[in-house]
């Protein structure tokens, strides 16, 4: 009787805990919706509230792959690089027909995680090969290969069709109706302005969902057994590469979403070192640490927290990346180093400690 | 042909810097067992006390170099002290991501200190030009002595484990810690050894590498460094000549791609190298076999 009740009650734990992430995401929308509405949020704000869910996606799918799978990824905006294109050339070319913005901002999504699902398989099958460093360099090596192949694609549409080519935009031998989609390094310009702050949302719920079922899912637990201990996890049977595989192909059509999201808040996309490159991978990877390495509701609140501080405080943009370096190193000693684990297991009796030992 | 020559010439120059650069990461990893993704911004550190010291205080290009390997030698060992000793033994990607926080903090810094307005840096190099061919092939002062410092540098380096206690010490740290400490050897102080000698050698090479490509920015180490790790890894990580050999084949691929194939493609071909290298060979040209223990 009393095992039972023990067994009902651990499931309503992880279902409250779970409740608690929601709610935070859907009372911030509330609350920001009621502050629009009585006039509260100014411009520059309100240009924020949709990078603030792209973000938050981002640091939710990196999540998934450096807390919950265990390894490192520094390639992690390449997929939201390969999102974004994909969905931009799907919605510029289906500007006619599929007339309705709302149907081909949903087709849109899809074709972005699908994209960014895609180039996490072929990615990921090379790659997690490999471990710790190496797959972290290889991945890193992989975001700056998308992000370098996309800079010197053309890509136009006639009346004959697609016309694609490697070298300039003379090379696509179009018509003069033709309409040049991708234009090389200069992008793509005319993406619909589709995202709004509600799609966000709605796409932010949908992204903590799947990764919060995932991670209390048989197969979540398979992924954390592969990253607790590969030897010990192949042995009862685990299939590694199966699962690691899924972890890093869901974490990345993730980010392919966040991609999309991107690519449709802005009227010209090009894929700079600033946005899509390793600089960025390597930000969204400081909201994760600070948020809880494998902590699916703190890398969101991190997210949300770093995104709108230097905002708010214009005068320390200058020294944003400083601090978020200091935060990176400072938050590593202090959560791994042997001494200060002891240290805070004698002082604060915190066996928390131990736990947060992902 | 001439053409052909001159950019294997070059790709052989930019190969024995990424060889220099590559040595750095290739002995911390086999001894602390570590990417130090640092390193490359070391580079640009020492790049920058170069040009500070050539260009402002006016001084020769000789006191420039030594004060940026005095320098780099101990940013080296305070990097390793702070932030990578206290990490020793905590999971690899901690100290991963610590040495990413330690690589955006010194951009952060030459940032604020330096400005990102690039800085163009005079040549440390006074050798001059050598014309063979009847003029028609010529090769800069920057690339011989670029090579030339590489060679050397290599064989001090190799001669320096060989023969001296120092550096039987750190090959002995490299194959076994705790073995090597119970001998009696000095485990911390030989890793903050082999930190020393890559940040010195790093100093130098970026003297070498903005002097042959001279715009200075606080970003200008963090690409040589990547591609100095996959010139690592592609001569066999832990393995010295492997660094030689693998910087000078990745700099002649990268320059060749450059020339015939794409100016845009070549890091995107660099890379493709890398992961070719890894999925066939993962322990590289050079590199030895570790099997793995339960």
């Amino acid at each position: 009787m009393e095992k039972s009740t023990a067994k009902k009650f651990h499931i309503d734990k992880t279902f409250k805990t779970n409740l608690i992430t929601y709610s935070i995401v859907i009372a911030a929308f509330i609350i920001v919706q009621i502050l629009i509405s009585a006039g509260q949020v100014s411009s520059l704000m309100k240009g924020l509230l949709v990078p603030l869910c792209i973000y938050s996606i981002m640091a939710i799918s990196l999540n998934l792959t450096v807390g919950i799978l265990g390894e490192l990824s520094l390639g992690h905006a390449g997929f939201m690089c390969m999102g974004a294109f994909a969905s931009s050339i799907f919605s510029i070319s289906m500007m006619d027909s599929i007339p309705s913005a709302g149907v081909r901002f949903f087709f849109a999504i899809l074709v972005g995680a699908a994209a960014a699902a895609a180039a996490g398989i072929v990615v990921g099958i090379p790659v997690l090969r490999l471990r710790g460093d190496y797959l972290a360099i290889v991945t890193l090596a992989f975001g700056e290969i998308i992000k370098n192949v996309v800079n010197v694609l053309y890509l136009g549409k006639d009346s004959n069709g697609f016309h694609f080519s490697m070298k300039n935009a003379m090379a696509l031998k179009m018509e003069k109706s033709g309409t040049i989609i991708l234009n090389g390094a200069q992008g793509i310009t005319g993406t619909p302005k589709n995202s709004t702050f509600a799609i966000g949302v709605i796409l932010t719920l949908i992204t903590l969902f799947i990764v919060l079922n995932l991670i209390n899912s048989r197969s979540g637990r398979a992924i954390m057994s592969v990253r607790d201990n590969r030897i010990a996890a192949e042995s009862i049977g685990i299939n590694i590469t199966k699962y690691k595989l899924m972890a890093f192909t869901i974490s990345a059509s993730l980010a392919g979403v966040a991609g999309v999201l991107y690519s449709h808040n802005l009227s010209s996309l090009t894929a700079t070192q600033k946005n899509f490159g390793y600089n960025q991978s390597i930000m969204i990877l400081v909201f994760v640490v600070l948020g809880g390495i494998g902590n699916i509701r703190g890398s969101m609140i991190a997210a949300v927290i770093l995104t709108l501080l230097p905002e708010l405080l214009r005068g320390l943009n200058a020294y944003r990346m400083l601090i978020y370096a200091i935060i990176l190193i400072v938050m590593m000693i202090f959560n791994w180093s042997p001494k200060l684990i002891d240290f805070r297991k004698r002082y604060f009796h915190l066996n928390r400690a131990k736990k947060e030992r992902v | 042909m001439m053409s052909f020559i001159s950019y294997f010439i070059n790709g052989l120059s930019l190969g024995s810097v990424y060889a220099i650069i590559a040595l750095g990461y290739t002995m911390v990893y086999g001894i602390a067992k570590m990417l130090n993704f640092a390193h490359g911004d070391v580079i640009m550190i020492g790049g920058y006390v170069v040009f500070t010291v050539v260009s402002t205080m006016g001084l020769g290009p000789v006191a420039g170099i030594l004060l940026a390997v005095i320098l780099c030698t101990v940013l080296g060992v305070v990097i390793e002290g702070v932030a990578y000793r206290p990490l020793r033994m905590a999971s690899p990607l901690a100290v991963l991501i610590t040495a990413i926080g330690v690589s955006y903090l010194l951009q952060n810094i030459a940032l604020l200190v330096f400005g990102s307005n690039p800085k163009s840096f005079t040549s440390v190099v006074t050798v001059p030009a050598l014309k063979l061919a009847d003029g028609k092939l010529t090769i800069s002062g920057e690339t011989i002595v670029t090579i030339i410092s590489c060679v050397v540098i290599m064989i001090g380096l190799t001669t320096f484990i060989k023969k001296t206690r120092a550096g039987q010490a750190m090959l002995a740290v490299s194959e076994d810690k705790g073995a090597a400490q119970l001998m009696g050897i000095n485990v911390d102080g030989t890793i903050a050894l082999t930190f020393a000698i890559g940040s010195a050698l790093a100093a130098i090479a970026g003297a070498l590498l903005c002097s042959a490509y001279p715009t200075l920015t606080p970003y200008t180490g963090s690409m040589p460094g990547i591609k100095a790790f996959v010139a690592a890894v592609f001569g066999g990580i832990g393995s010295i000549p492997g660094a030689l050999i693998g910087g000078l084949l990745l700099g002649v691929i990268e320059n060749l791609s450059k020339a015939y194939i794409s100016s845009q493609l070549s890091d995107a071909i660099v890379f493709a190298v890398l992961i070719v290298v890894l999925l066939v060979k993962p322990t590289g040209i050079l590199g030895k076999k570790i099997n793995e223990k339960v």
